[in-house]
């Protein structure tokens, strides 16, 4: 067990929102794991990255389109999402392309703040080596 | 020490579950504890009776039931992904008005809870998937 009572968990989604149920079901393993306070970091990379996308439209699949669910991630205390730099640039898509995501700071009047953060490759290897727990969807 | 178990695939398609299940093996041969084996994703299909392999190959739900009988330890299939997947134990079964379960033997169904459990009292939760 780490020191306290927490330990740091870090989802790793690696796989695009849709084509796979793995985008979907990652999330209501955060979801979830939002009532344990612990403290929790999300990581997006490779093909992971589409998952953040603004504009999803899944009527022409069929599928749910579950994309607004990562808006809310700020309601759960879910206020870190680290997306790879690199990995946005290797898919031709730049942080404007994401949707805006952002959290309600109570330590600062409740001013709304960013969740997302860019991170590079060397960066992103930093974040899995010093978590707790690392969940890789 | 004392392991965590995530297994994020069905059997067959992918090696995912066999390689958990020798790293279960070898885990308890080297004297550490299993905290839990949690079946996630397709991973809730190892969970099923109803599974009928050809003779010359190996059982992996057989095989999973067993490790659980011998060794007491507690493998747990995600209930959300298991309702999807059509894995059903007893009391799920009559809740939604089916007429069978296919809950394998050693097997119980539960919450994702139990997951994020796994990760908290563990010392190492290690996943195996695609």
């Amino acid at each position: 067990m780490a020191e306290g009572s927490t330990k740091k968990f870090l989802y790793i989604n690696r796989k695009a929102p849709h084509g796979s149920i793995y985008a979907l079901e990652s999330l209501e393993v955060v979801l979830i794991g939002a009532a344990f306070e612990q403290d929790v970091s999300l990581a997006f990379l490779d093909d992971g990255v589409f998952q953040l996308a603004a504009g999803q439209d899944t009527s022409g699949i069929g599928s749910k389109n579950f994309s607004k669910t990562y808006r809310a991630l700020g309601d759960y205390e879910v206020r870190k999402l680290y997306v790879e730099r690199e990995s946005l640039a290797e898919r031709g898509l730049s942080e404007g392309d994401l949707m805006p995501i952002t959290y309600e700071d109570e330590d600062d009047d409740y001013a709304e703040k960013p969740s997302i953060h860019l991170v590079d490759r060397a960066e992103m290897a930093r974040l899995i080596r010093d978590a707790d727990v690392v969940l890789s969807f | 020490m004392r392991f965590g178990i995530v297994v994020n695939e069905g059997p067959y398609t992918h090696q995912a579950s066999d390689t958990a299940y020798h790293f279960t093996k070898a885990v308890l041969a080297g004297g550490h504890e299993v905290f839990r084996v949690f079946f996630y994703h397709d991973g809730v299909n190892n969970g099923t009776r109803y599974t009928v392999p050809p003779q010359d190959d190996r059982n992996l739900q057989k095989l999973w039931s067993e490790l659980a009988e011998q060794h007491g330890i507690d493998l747990v299939v995600c209930i959300a992904a298991a309702q999807r997947r059509g894995i059903l134990d007893e009391s799920e079964a009559r809740r939604h008005g089916k007429s069978g379960d296919n809950i394998a033997p050693g097997f119980r169904i539960s919450g994702l809870g139990q997951l994020i459990e796994a990760g908290i009292e563990a010392d190492r939760l290690v996943v195996f998937g695609d």
